[in-house]
């Protein structure tokens, strides 16, 4: 069963069209990779798929709950990490951890419970008092993979959370969302940079607001190396700026 | 504790916990009604007569007559200032996490108002205790009727701010709410002026202080510090809360709103 399904969605910033006719479904436990150029569109979906726009054709259903009709119901299955860094960095770790649960509603035990798996997971918990400030960008990043988690959504959605980052920290964030994509989460993950997607990966790739391809990455690069594949489709490189 | 109020507690500590750790806000929000009070009022209590006018009951001193004003003013200031926090918020991004929330957005945005008025009603309470320092002192049960009208007309400035901060896109564009919000509010109410002074040098200007909301706002506050009730002045106050709030909300609809526009400002 899908847990995220975009059916023919289309968005228009005033005559330009950002997205036109998208559609594709995201598998449970499965690591989704949103390739694309900047300007493909990536941004828009992902404010489409939160809520901080919505449109009137299409339709997008969260874990069986359409995102126009139940919003909250929707919206509730969702964990957003946005490629913008939103942690309050006078906050400490486990304040920020404890904010976002409030604004999901969770408190007392239930919280703690939750805000102790993510400190865990972050390997992070003799650090809980630090000011946000005081991280690295890769565990800045990191935390807020773990506190989009909170409040136990099916669908993770990361809009190029790479971005910024070092070598070290790329890699070792691309893993671990591999590994909580492993452990059952459908992941949408945004991004212009091949080296990111493994063979396994769902991909779709999105080109001036068209999906052009889903399909798993080693289906789509063929004989090619996925980047080849990409350019052929696209007639560009993925890392290349294109105006929207 | 339900999750609504969950949300709240977590946004007004937030809220709070900043105003304190910016030491200069809180002194400058202070600051400012005190150089009025001290500065202003002493050299236009000779240039003004008041006459006696409700709620006073006998002749009061122009400083006494801008008490009120000044607590409208911190309120003011700081409506605008959530709003301008707002805006940067929007810019930062941590406006988002508060709207994907699976809370009702209308609550959460009203939580946001909510911790304003809060540490609004803080600055005014320690800006009266300062003004009885310098003897200036209102009846003491004044101090307590003061505090439901206080709560309405922050909320109504803070819906204000709400409904700015949804309209501005960028904080560039902040100082000309400074000139175009706050300073004809501010001087064009009764803060400074009873009505009829302002009807001696226009009608016109008179008019235009009588449908300010502001100009209720100050007297609803004055109204309460002598322990009487103006009704009109609630109805005005709680009228344009009514329409600022409805105002931000369509402001924040993803459907219409501040949101409609490119994301992450990308070209």
């Amino acid at each position: 069963m899908s847990t995220l399904d975009v059916s023919h969605v289309t968005y228009r910033y005033g005559p330009k069209v950002a997205l036109d006719d998208v559609s594709f479904a995201l598998e449970r436990g499965r690591f989704c990779a949103l390739l694309g150029p900047n300007g493909a569109g990536k941004s828009t979906l992902f404010s489409l798929l939160t809520r901080l726009l919505v449109t009137r054709e299409g339709r997008i259903t969260v874990a069986g709950h359409d995102l126009a009709r139940e919003p909250r119901a929707a919206l509730g299955k969702i964990g957003v990490v946005f490629q913008q860094q939103t942690l309050d960095l006078d906050m400490t770790v486990l304040q920020n951890l404890r904010y976002f649960a409030a604004l999901q509603g969770l408190s007392g035990a239930a919280a703690q419970r939750n805000i102790d798996a993510a400190l865990d997971r972050l390997a992070m918990r003799e650090r809980a008092g630090e000011k946000a400030r005081a991280l690295n960008g890769g565990h800045r990043r990191r935390m807020e993979i773990a506190r989009a988690l909170i409040h136990d959504p099916e669908v993770l959605l990361l809009d190029e959370p790479t971005v910024g980052l070092d070598t070290a920290s790329r890699q070792s964030i691309t893993a671990h969302v591999h590994d909580l994509a492993d452990g059952g989460l459908s992941v949408l993950w945004a991004t212009h940079l091949v080296d990111e997607i493994r063979p396994r990966d769902d991909v779709v790739v999105l080109h001036q607001g068209h999906v052009l391809a889903h399909d798993d990455a080693a289906a789509i690069s063929g004989e090619k190396s996925l980047i080849d594949a990409f350019i052929a489709m696209t007639g560009k490189a993925p890392e290349e700026r294109v105006a929207l | 504790m339900t999750p609504y109020l969950v949300a709240l507690w977590a946004i007004t500590k937030r809220e709070s916990l900043r105003f304190i750790n910016q030491r200069s806000r809180f002194l400058a929000a202070l600051v400012r009604p005190l150089v009025w009070l001290i500065v202003f009022a002493a050299g236009f209590r000779a240039a003004l007569g008041l006459s006696i006018i409700p709620p006073y009951a006998t002749y009061i001193t122009y400083e006494v007559y801008i008490v009120p004003g000044l607590c409208g003013m911190i309120q003011l200031f700081n409506g605008m200032q959530s709003s301008l926090s707002l805006v940067y918020d929007q810019e930062m991004g941590s406006m988002r996490l508060l709207l994907t929330s699976r809370l009702p957005r209308w609550w959460l945005l009203f939580c946001k108002l909510l911790a304003g008025v809060a540490v609004s009603i803080l600055q005014v309470y320690v800006f009266l205790a300062i003004a009885a320092a310098f003897g200036i002192v209102m009846p003491p049960l004044g101090y307590l009727y003061a505090l439901p009208a206080l709560v309405i007309s922050g909320l109504m400035l803070g819906a204000l701010g709400l409904l700015i901060s949804s309209t501005i896109k960028q904080l560039e564009n902040f100082a000309g709410v400074m000139n175009f919000v706050i300073f004809p509010m501010f001087f064009l109410s009764t803060a400074l002026y009873p009505l009829w002074k302002m009807a001696e040098s226009s009608e016109l200007l008179r008019d235009i202080c009588a449908v300010n909301p502001f100009t209720h706002a100050v007297e609803l506050i004055r109204f309460a510090l002598y322990q009487s009730f103006n009704g009109m002045s609630l109805l005005w106050v709680a009228l344009s809360f009514v329409v600022f709030m409805a105002g931000s909300m369509i402001g924040y609809d993803p459907a219409f709103g501040m949101t409609r526009k490119r994301p992450g400002g990308k070209p």
